[in-house]
């Protein structure tokens, strides 16, 4: 029979549902990764704190160090193609690797389009601030999405806005009546087809993970209660003091999110967490989340 | 002394809201599992398709594992789905045993890679006799069975699902296709009877009413 790629590729983010997406940079930390429990690995030259501190243009990983990552552990590959570089893609697809981050933490190639992804075999994930990015994403071929947060500050506060945005959104388009749907998606630039399927399920049509700040145990617990399906945790591990101890307390608080005394152990002598940055001493201009549209 | 009489699902990480579904669709109303405590009144327990490693990793660190193996013991049924069957496997092929709760070897992500995952449309006369759709994820292949263990289905070189007197695995994932036939089967396995007639749920997305953010509209 044929196989739908789409639903095949939708399908696997269900199975990492509950779970944590670690940034790794090597097969060493991908390693440890996979011992603490990540149910996927992405694998990138530098973390988005790095990224931060060294500047100039952040481009898709060295293929050949993807390849290692994908040789260390079992668990799915991800890795993170420019905004708008469907021959990044293109590459990540011929190593068979097995989801894309179409990802605005590395330097965008097209500041006005995203990548076709209907036009491929392997899935995508990319980056969203409010239900209409979502959603046009989608629309686009995107399998899996992730509330942007702000990469890299170890500041949970962008993640927690975008959450609440997409949220709010959607409870506000779900109650409209029915002649409202029209002027709604024009004013927040949804495609009518998907603002029509959550109507239809009360959420996004895909999984949808939180990502971008997530640095501790209660952090990942928080966005798991304000409704996401798993967590990003990028420079918040490798980071940090001690990456093996904070990468199983935050997969313990992920799975479970709604028992405080288990978050409570969870959180107990995990050493330093990363320095991060706080948002608010950060010019508008240094904010990645603002790269696509 | 408790009855074991209810179907539990492990809910920690992976593919739990969609057996969810497939039991309520039953008339089955199960059990969420989180902690060991609840495997007291469980007939049977689902292990979800997820990722083993995380899976092996969260029932280690709350000493989930020995009370499941010793639930098992007393007679709670097990059904492994895609990493579930690997978690129950006595055999791993290149790594460490985990549960050792059936005697089968499993070759990890043994088609490739997201890529290689597909649909394919089959006959399991033991379990239905309607053709099934089943869906493979990074599947494992089940390569090798003991004496006390047989087979429910072989597609070319491997094992795709089988049973033994207390578990049944299967590498593909029967709560992503309509059909509600494994689960009709589990269930009975489990000595607990199905009433509903419904074979097929109505929808691919019906698990997201476990996970809304608003209600429907519709």
């Amino acid at each position: 029979m044929e196989n739908n790629r789409f639903e095949l590729n939708a399908q696997l983010a269900q199975m990492l549902k509950g779970g944590v997406i670690m940034d790794v940079t090597n097969p060493e930390q991908a390693k440890i990764a996979e011992e603490a429990g990540a149910v996927a690995v992405m694998a990138l030259e530098r973390v988005p704190a790095d990224i931060r501190a060294n500047g100039g243009v952040a481009r898709m990983s060295d293929p050949q160090m993807i390849a290692e990552i994908q040789a260390a552990v079992s668990i799915p590959v991800m890795a993170k193609a420019r905004i708008g570089h469907f021959v990044e893609a293109q590459i990540l697809e011929a190593l068979k690797i097995d989801y894309i981050d179409e990802s605005e933490v590395l330097t965008p190639a097209d500041d006005e389009n995203h990548i076709d992804k209907s036009k491929f075999q392997v899935p995508f994930v990319c980056g969203a601030r409010n239900l209409g990015e979502a959603a046009r994403r989608i629309a686009e071929g995107a399998a899996m999405i992730r509330t942007k947060g702000e990469a890299g500050t170890g500041d949970v506060v962008e993640a927690v806005r975008h959450m609440r945005q997409m949220n709010s959104d959607i409870r506000i388009l779900c109650g409209l009546d029915e002649a409202e749907v029209m002027p709604f998606c024009k004013n927040n630039g949804i495609p009518h087809h998907i603002a029509q399927q959550v109507r239809k399920l009360g959420r996004l049509p895909v999984v949808n993970f939180a990502a971008g700040g997530i640095a501790t145990p209660a952090d990942a617990a928080l966005m798991m209660q304000l409704g996401c399906d798993g967590v990003f945790v990028g420079s918040g591990i490798f980071k940090s003091g001690d990456p093996a101890k904070r990468a199983r307390a935050i997969v313990k608080a992920t799975a479970y999110f709604n028992d405080p005394v288990k978050v409570m152990e969870a959180s107990k002598g995990l050493g330093e967490p990363m320095v991060g940055i706080g948002i608010s001493t950060m010019k508008e201009e240094e904010k990645i989340a603002k790269r696509g549209w | 002394m408790t009855t074991r009489n209810k179907i539990g699902v492990l809910d920690l990480q992976g593919g739990v809201h969609e057996h969810i579904f497939h039991l309520q669709a039953l008339g089955i109303e199960p059990v969420r599992v989180k902690v060991a405590e609840q495997f007291d009144d469980l007939a049977g327990l689902i292990l979800p398709g997820g990722e083993s490693t995380c899976l092996i990793r969260l029932l280690n660190i709350f000493e989930i594992a020995p009370k499941l193996r010793e639930a098992h013991a007393q007679g709670m049924k097990i059904w492994g789905t895609c990493a579930g069957a690997i978690l129950i496997a006595n055999h791993i092929e290149g790594d460490k045993s985990q549960l050792g709760l059936m005697d089968i070897t499993v070759s990890r992500n043994a088609f490739g890679y997201q890529i290689d995952s597909f649909n394919t449309r089959v006959k399991v006369p033991k379990v239905t006799e309607n053709e099934v759709e089943l869906t493979f994820i990074r599947a494992p292949k089940i390569t090798a069975i003991g004496s006390q263990v047989q087979v429910l289905l072989q597609i070319d070189d491997y094992i795709a699902a089988a049973e033994s007197d207390s578990c049944l695995a299967t590498v593909f994932h029967p709560e992503l296709t309509p059909s509600l036939a494994f689960h009709k089967y589990f269930v009975e396995k489990c000595g607990i009877a199905v009433t509903s007639e419904l074979t097929e749920r109505p929808d691919r997305t019906s698990w997201m009413k476990f996970a809304r953010i608003a209600k429907p509209t519709v």
